[in-house]
């Protein structure tokens, strides 16, 4: 890992559903450190990128390169199985955007953070308990939950344990789906705010995928516009919403109601 | 004479106004202009003349059409973006007119957060953040509050602490002095005149007179860089 590497580097990233576009060519670089947001509307297919991205669907075409801790960078897409299912375990992260998709619902909360420590070897009963309690603090969930199922949880609680279930391992490359969506705004806040200190406290890159562009505004570094499965601008986050170049971004731009 | 800090030539703007018969509205043309360390320039001119566009441009939230600005030796109309963010880290402050923040966030942390990007360890961050506070005379009461509730004139003080915290080489002003009553205009007058002492560029934008007079050294009309007329 060196710092003239990008994190990630995706060339040409191309997934259809039969004659159908899920997205096409799509080609970007991450950096160590940075957000990248990508909006668009249903179906723009920001959400088959991203589950391209993370392993989850074969693309049929492009590269994923991932700047691996033992070997640099390295196609994520030709990688065996084994590997790619450890990569996930640990140096990557994906949050859903309904935490019971990547929570164990029938675990307790401290179990639920346990357990993506003990699949990456850890063994020691007191320190993995340890290591929960710090995390469920860090997202303020109550050490007094510890033993509690998510069920019993509020959904911006759960949002927030899967976080912590999704960190504790110290990913480098955080992906999520709509991390806030469904949420009240006032827990969308406090997540928001959560998630920049943990992105610049721990140095994360992370690739969020929403449609609410108040949330990329202050969540995203870079922005990328999607349309139909393309591309259609890039930019810094700012300069994307403040001066839009393509038409679909000046639409997207406008249509946002002012509160 | 140092070569300065923030270069800007030959610079133009358009806005191409897609979903409204793609106006395209042509804003600025040969747009040049030399800031010096320890010198502050004032962007003069009429309402929509181009002060602001022109700043925006220096900050690289809008994109330029044509020429280059540099900023510290970075031209940032052709910067990648995590080189414009790098910037605006390290050498580039903005004290905007507007507040945007994450609901909620206290004060001092919404102040402090230019150093933690930089990597100052929490507490002596908040410390800082505490005695700028302190200086921009917002009450402690508040420091621990939201600024989204705060009036006109608090926000204002918590953008110019925030811009004021980190002794940055170059620094973009909107109006800093707008909403303050005389006490918290002169803080903010001797902040910026002590960024000066210490070599800092600055571009301003001050409707205050008299300030302009005190701290500017000269006045660049952007009148001047309206496309269509005799520059």
């Amino acid at each position: 890992m060196t710092q003239d590497n990008p994190l990630l580097d995706v060339r040409n990233l191309t997934k259809f559903y039969g004659a159908q576009i899920g997205c096409a060519r799509v080609s970007f670089d991450l950096w160590p450190g940075e957000v990248l947001g990508i909006v668009g509307e249903s179906g723009s297919g920001k959400s088959t990128l991203l589950n391209c991205l993370a392993g989850h669907l074969p693309p049929d075409r492009g590269e994923v390169i991932f700047d691996t801790r033992a070997e640099g960078p390295k196609d994520t897409l030709t990688m065996s199985e084994p590997e790619r299912r450890m990569l996930g375990r640990t140096d990557w992260a994906f949050v859903h955007q309904h935490a019971r998709d990547g929570l164990r619902m029938g675990v307790s909360a401290g179990g639920n953070v346990g357990e993506r420590l003990m699949a990456v070897g850890a063994r020691h009963y007191g320190e993995i308990r340890d290591q929960a309690l710090d995390w469920l603090g860090r997202v303020e969930i109550s050490e007094s939950r510890i033993d509690d199922r998510p069920t019993t949880f509020s959904g911006g609680m759960q949002q927030r344990l899967q976080i912590a279930r999704n960190l504790v391992t110290g990913p480098r490359l955080v992906f999520m789906d709509e991390p806030t969506g469904g949420l009240d705004v006032s827990v969308q806040a406090r997540l928001l705010d959560l998630l920049r200190g943990l992105v610049r406290d721990m140095g994360l890159s992370a690739i969020v995928v929403t449609h609410d562009l108040a949330v990329v505004r202050l969540l995203a570094d870079r922005l990328m516009v999607m349309k139909d499965g393309h591309v259609v601008e890039t930019g810094l986050t700012d300069q994307v919403l403040d001066d839009p170049q393509h038409a679909y971004t000046q639409l997207l731009v406008s249509s946002v109601l002012q509160v | 004479m140092e070569p300065p800090m923030i270069d800007i030539s030959d610079v133009s703007k358009a806005f191409t106004l897609h979903n409204q018969g793609a106006a395209e509205i042509g804003v600025m043309r040969g747009a040049s202009l030399a800031v010096a360390p320890g010198e502050c320039v004032a962007l003069v001119g009429a309402s929509g003349a181009g002060k602001s566009t022109l700043m925006r441009m220096i900050y690289g939230n809008y994109l330029a059409a044509s020429g280059a600005i540099r900023v510290g030796g970075l031209d940032v109309t052709k910067a990648a973006p995590r080189e414009i963010l790098a910037l605006r880290r390290d050498t580039l402050g903005y004290v905007s007119q507007f507040l945007r923040v994450v609901p909620r966030v206290p004060t001092r942390e919404v102040v402090a957060e230019p150093l933690l990007r930089l990597g100052a360890e929490a507490g002596e961050a908040l410390a800082k953040a505490e005695a700028m506070l302190a200086r921009v005379n917002l009450p402690e009461r508040l420091w621990s509050l939201s600024p989204t509730t705060f009036s006109g004139g608090e926000q204002q003080r918590v953008n110019v602490a925030r811009g004021f915290i980190h002794p940055y080489p170059a620094l973009l002003l909107d109006e800093p002095t707008a909403s303050l009553d005389g006490a918290n205009r002169e803080v903010v007058l001797a902040l910026i005149e002590e960024a000066k002492a210490r070599g800092a560029a600055i571009v301003g934008i001050f409707h205050d007179e008299e300030a302009r007079a005190r701290v500017c050294d000269r006045e660049i009309d952007v009148t001047g860089f309206t496309p269509g007329r005799a520059a």
